[in-house]
């Protein structure tokens, strides 16, 4: 095991980014960062307004133009320049990401980082190969169709993945060819800027600018400014509702996610055999604990067959009862600090609706108190429920370490409590049989289903929400389209007239 | 059945500042990740409520001169309406475009069977 030091690599205030320099706020404010892992504060970051967004879309309609008129091979080349210099930072930026966000350094060395430079070596190499179309209508009249950037677009950033989520919004626009003002989440503002410290000589002035500070003072006139040319969110359904409302007034575009309450299925056949698929099952059963059960697409209802219900929810518990809880940069830690005050808060909440409604906590359900300085930061033990899928604790997205367990009696009754939920984001199904896994994953209405697997997020699978969790795919090559245009161009070749006049 | 939605001393008294500094104020029940599963409060009116949601309750709060609307999505709702809901305060930071957040607070839902 490798215990980090605390990052030091911070500086005690962060300005917004904007035009390629750090600028004061226009209300000389900020706010203080704490690191969950501590509670204690680390940094202070710009109080954003709206004279600060307004700044910030100057530079970016100055370099848009010019960016979007840049060779898609140099556009290109510049994502893998970035890409490389955060594959020679890897561990630098996971420590950082750890002390943003609480997670455990693990997962930001095994996946968030990694993810986010693939993301942009994925990006580079969609856009070289992406091209327009014809369609040739007669023998002398063609209709050509190019992509062409947007401009400038507006990208409001969750907590949970500071530097990943923002790669995921920055790397298609970037590479589409637009200018971004992206506004990170006021509980993780600095770790972006960390990353910008690497990269920010490789970009054009302009062509990237963040703007700190709070949803109400910043994100608003970000979100509803008629000068961005599309809206990208993740967050959840009031505010995106309040961003397409905004996006209304503009017609402008928007794509958001928002969230879902995603069920992970285990048939029967999963316990046929004790071996390294029935392994996987557990351990995949267990992923709610992910990133403390701070993803989108937790799964945070699992749903056992009945003919093995007993077995594998007790060897599930077990195997729960093993995720090693401690401090985020001890690389042996698989389960860290919940990413602020309020949201453990609100975990303890549905941890007492739980309870008042019968459900039964199988392990877990407490706050964790780690101890020494540990004891300041925001820990939950990983908490299995036993219950009903009409409980609350079934069809609210709790964002912590917290599933909620049921049984089913077959395909179609899984099917059918899998989707009794407003969500649609994601899903699991389990299974050796591959008809069942394929008529399940068909039938449950979800964008994403895992199959025999669960929270893999490889570039080039496409992500994104049916019903309510949201409008739009990303991490794949047809995002680029959600930040072009389509210009057609339709042309005659013929010198003839029509002859209507 | 009581009221589906009241408030705690601490949340009444953070209502009467926002009014203060923002004039008539609204909440709308969020659902989802990230910031979601909380009330958003924002300047009355600036989220348009339509056809898919559901007026819970209009509060009355001492020192505030209208009622204070709580909504939710109708769809939500069916699935909570077995409980009844007291709007609380946390420290916290971060909620959306909730008008609350640069104080340093959260509005949060503690729930409870309906009797």
């Amino acid at each position: 095991m490798t215990r980090y030091d605390a990052p030091t690599h911070w500086q005690s205030r962060y300005d917004h980014f904007i035009g390629g320099e750090y600028v004061k706020p226009h209300g000389g404010r900020y706010f203080e960062n704490p690191t969950p892992v501590t509670g204690q504060t680390f940094c202070e970051v710009a109080r954003g307004t709206a004279e600060d967004v307004e700044k910030a879309l100057d530079a970016a309609h100055g370099a848009a133009d010019a960016w979007g008129r840049t060779p898609v091979a140099e556009r290109s080349l510049i994502l893998n320049r970035i890409a490389d210099r955060m594959q020679e930072n890897l561990e630098s930026l996971a420590i950082a990401e750890t002390w943003e966000n609480g997670k455990p350094v693990r997962e930001t060395l095994a996946a968030d980082i990694p993810l986010a430079i693939d993301h942009f070596r994925y990006f580079a190499g969609a856009v070289r190969a992406q091209e327009g179309s014809l369609g040739e209508l007669d023998d002398d009249t063609v209709a050509y169709h190019f992509h062409e950037p947007l401009g400038v677009v507006g990208q409001i950033i969750p907590w949970n993945f500071p530097i990943l989520m923002a790669v995921w919004k920055l790397a298609p626009a970037l590479a589409a060819g637009n200018a971004v003002v992206l506004k990170p989440a006021e509980q993780t503002p600095a770790s972006i800027h960390y990353l910008l410290s690497l990269v920010a000589d490789l970009l054009p002035p302009g062509v990237v600018n963040v703007v700190n500070g709070f949803g109400v003072e910043a994100g608003k006139p970000l979100a509803s400014s008629p000068r961005v040319a599309k809206v990208a969110f993740t967050g959840e359904t009031t505010t995106g509702r309040l961003i397409m409302q905004y996006a209304s007034e503009n017609i402008k575009p928007v794509t958001l996610e928002l969230g879902g309450k995603s069920p992970n299925i285990f048939f029967d056949d999963v316990s046929a055999a004790s071996d390294d698929f029935r392994d996987k099952a557990l351990e995949g059963f267990t992923m709610f604990a992910l990133n403390q059960g701070e993803v989108c697409t937790c799964p945070s209802r699992a749903l056992i067959q009945q003919g093995h219900y007993s077995d594998f929810l007790a060897a599930a518990v077990a195997r729960t009862q093993q995720v090693t809880q401690g401090h985020p940069l001890d690389t042996d830690t698989m389960i860290g600090a919940q990413a602020s005050n309020d949201q453990l808060e609100k975990i303890l909440s549905y941890l007492d609706i739980g309870r008042q409604e019968g459900a039964k906590v199988l392990t877990g359900g407490e706050r964790a108190d780690l101890g020494g300085e540990l004891s300041g930061g925001y820990y939950v033990q990983p908490t299995i429920f036993e219950g009903d899928n009409s409980m609350r604790i079934f069809q609210e997205e709790i964002f912590g370490p917290v599933v909620s367990v049921t049984s089913f009696a077959d395909l179609d009754d899984a099917v059918k409590i899998a989707n009794d939920t407003l969500y649609g984001l994601g899903a699991g199904v389990w299974t050796r049989d591959i008809n069942t896994a394929y008529r399940a994953g068909r039938a449950i209405q979800a964008g994403r289903v895992w199959t025999n697997c669960y929270h893999a997020y490889p570039a080039h699978a496409a992500f994104g929400g049916y019903k309510q969790s949201g409008i739009g795919r990303e991490n794949h090559k047809m995002m680029l389209e959600h930040y072009q245009q389509t210009k057609n161009l339709l042309v005659s070749y013929s010198p003839k007239k029509l002859g209507f006049f | 059945m009581g009221d589906p939605v009241t408030l705690t001393p601490a949340a009444a008294g953070l209502i009467r500042s926002l009014r203060a500094a923002h004039g008539p104020i609204m909440f709308h029940q969020s659902g989802g990740c990230c910031d979601g599963s909380a009330p958003m409060c924002y300047p009355a009116g600036e989220f348009r409520t339509g056809g898919s949601d559901v007026l819970l309750a209009s509060l009355e709060v001492d020192g505030v001169p209208e009622p204070v609307e709580f909504w939710m999505s109708t769809a939500q709702w069916e699935l909570w309406k077995h409980t009844r809901l007291t709007v609380d305060v946390v420290p916290g930071r971060g909620s959306g475009f909730s008008l609350e957040a640069p104080e340093g607070v959260r509005f949060l839902i503690r729930s409870h069977l309906a009797p």
